[in-house]
């Protein structure tokens, strides 16, 4: 029976081409790590947070090629060539993305931890349906937890900007 | 930061690649797909494989047929399954079961091979490894003792698929390949008697199938009990498929999970309902015949015996749900 943590070897690092947030890196990293640990530790964007680790809380939600998914279970080798979207790229040129806008307004980030997972499933959710029922977004948003706002805010500030977007006022 | 240890990264092109790197390198060598249940057991120090050989290339293995049956390619993500319009009017129990597990952004990354090879789960085997070192290990893993049956010989981390027990009732087949060739198997034959040796897939081997006959004009229906509506693993979980002839039940086959190391088939609350009429007093009795062989211990989440009851509770929503 083992009683000490089995160790750590240092690795060999590996080379890879990504494409984050509309840019090409070259990274180099530990053939081990994470989405999570390469964006965090080995590209610097920091805006993915890091949670759970177990698949557990969504915080850590990017997207790769427009899915959402959680990058704690994701090795970075296995996103060699793909289209990874971070919290880092949301805003565009004109400034803040309506749905970070809208969190801010409604109060749908309080303590903050959870909100770039929140707003990319968000995103991605509306890129797929446009005027989400509230059931449909409480089922797509339920892989992401807050502690915080009990998700009211989140859902109301979500529906706004589809509303907005689709020309309506909320809650028509 | 809960870090993966480190590995070897294959990825192969094929499923017969696959069988043959499984082979070459030995038991050391784990298969991965979506990496949802094996990473977290890898940080958690649970598994250790020396060898990662990923599905992630493997496109052979992906694609849902539908002629007479269904056949599903093993890598094929859950989320691709419950946005499958066909599969949720051909097989609408199996649809629930696989919209059922953990979170959207999960089933983003799941696979329906890794759902059914799903390792066993225990409260005192999902824990970290400090934690686990703290108790002493535990039979599954690296220890002596069974935590929830000391003097159990025997490991009783649960099997929690939510696909297993509908795929039982459905009378699905499942095909395993290796260098030595391909064998093709009654799904529920895949799984072993203990936490431990939960599956009878052997290490070289590869799923490379899943048969679903077709249904005729049985109807079928999961249910599923836990805590929370996302996340969760069942915690009991019943899986039912019925032939109606008028009220007469000409065939039925109710299957268990979540209960114990290994799906629970309920013969005896099957033949009390084929040839019968589908009454209250045979629901009752099927349902009180499938409770008996459902022996939940304290390792999941809620108490065993209020687990055990919702087993009578959940069969007998499920045959009321499928009469007329």
């Amino acid at each position: 029976m083992s009683t000490t943590k089995p160790a750590h070897p240092p690795t060999r690092t590996v080379h890879r081409v990504f494409y984050v947030n509309g840019e090409e890196h070259e990274v180099a990293f530990a053939p081990h790590k994470t989405l999570l640990e390469v964006l965090r530790e080995d590209l610097g964007l920091t805006g993915t947070k890091h949670g759970c680790e177990l698949g557990e809380c969504g915080t850590c939600t990017v997207l790769v090629d427009g899915e959402p998914i959680l990058s704690c279970l994701m090795l970075g080798l296995e996103c060699d060539g793909r289209r990874i979207d971070t919290i880092e790229g949301m805003a565009g040129e004109s400034g803040a993305h309506p749905l970070q806008t809208k969190f801010a307004e409604f109060g749908a980030a309080q303590c903050g931890y959870c909100t770039p997972g929140f707003l990319l499933t968000a995103q991605a959710v509306l890129e797929e349906d446009p005027a989400p029922s509230r059931e449909k977004l409480a089922e797509e948003l339920s892989g992401n937890l807050c502690r915080c706002t009990g998700y009211l805010k989140i859902f109301e500030a979500i529906e706004q900007v589809a509303a907005e977007k689709r020309g309506e006022a909320a809650g028509e | 930061m809960m870090r993966l240890p480190p590995f070897r990264y294959l990825a192969p092109k094929n499923a017969l690649e696959v069988a043959g790197i499984l082979n070459g390198e030995g038991p050391d060598a784990m298969i991965v797909a979506g990496g949802t249940d094996l990473y977290p057991n890898m940080k958690r120090r649970h598994q250790m494989p020396k060898t990662l050989v990923s599905l992630r290339h493997v496109d052979d293995l992906r694609g849902v047929q539908m002629n007479g049956g269904v056949t599903i390619g093993p890598n094929e993500t859950l989320r691709s399954l419950e946005r499958n319009v066909d599969l949720k009017t051909r097989l609408p129990a199996l649809w629930t079961a696989v919209q059922s597990i953990s979170t959207p952004l999960l089933r983003n990354m799941g696979t329906i091979g890794g759902n059914i090879c799903l390792d066993t789960r225990c409260n005192y085997y999902n824990q970290n490894f400090e934690w686990r070192r703290a108790i002493n290990f535990c039979m599954k893993c690296e220890g002596d003792t069974c935590w929830v049956a000391p003097s159990s010989s025997v490991c009783w981390a649960v099997n929690s698929s939510d696909t297993v027990p509908v795929l039982i009732a459905l009378g699905a087949t499942v095909t395993l390949v290796s260098v030595d060739g391909a064998r093709t198997i009654p799904i529920h034959e895949l799984f072993g008697t203990d936490g431990i040796e939960y599956l009878t897939k052997r290490k070289d081997e590869v799923l490379t199938r899943i048969d679903i006959p077709d249904q005729g004009e049985a109807k079928s229906v999961y249910r599923k009990v836990r805590r929370r509506g996302a996340f969760d693993f069942p915690v009991a979980a019943v899986a039912a498929r019925l032939t109606l002839q008028g009220n007469t039940v000409e065939d039925v086959s109710l299957v268990l999970n979540a209960v114990g190391p290994t799906p629970v088939r309920c013969e005896e609350a099957e033949g009390v309902l084929r040839g019968n009429a589908l009454t209250d007093e045979r629901i009752a009795e099927a349902a009180q015949a499938a409770y008996r062989p459902a022996k939940p211990l304290d390792n999941t989440d809620y108490v065993s015996m209020w687990r055990k009851k919702m087993i009578r509770v959940e069969v007998k929503r499920a045959l009321e749900g499928m009469r007329g």
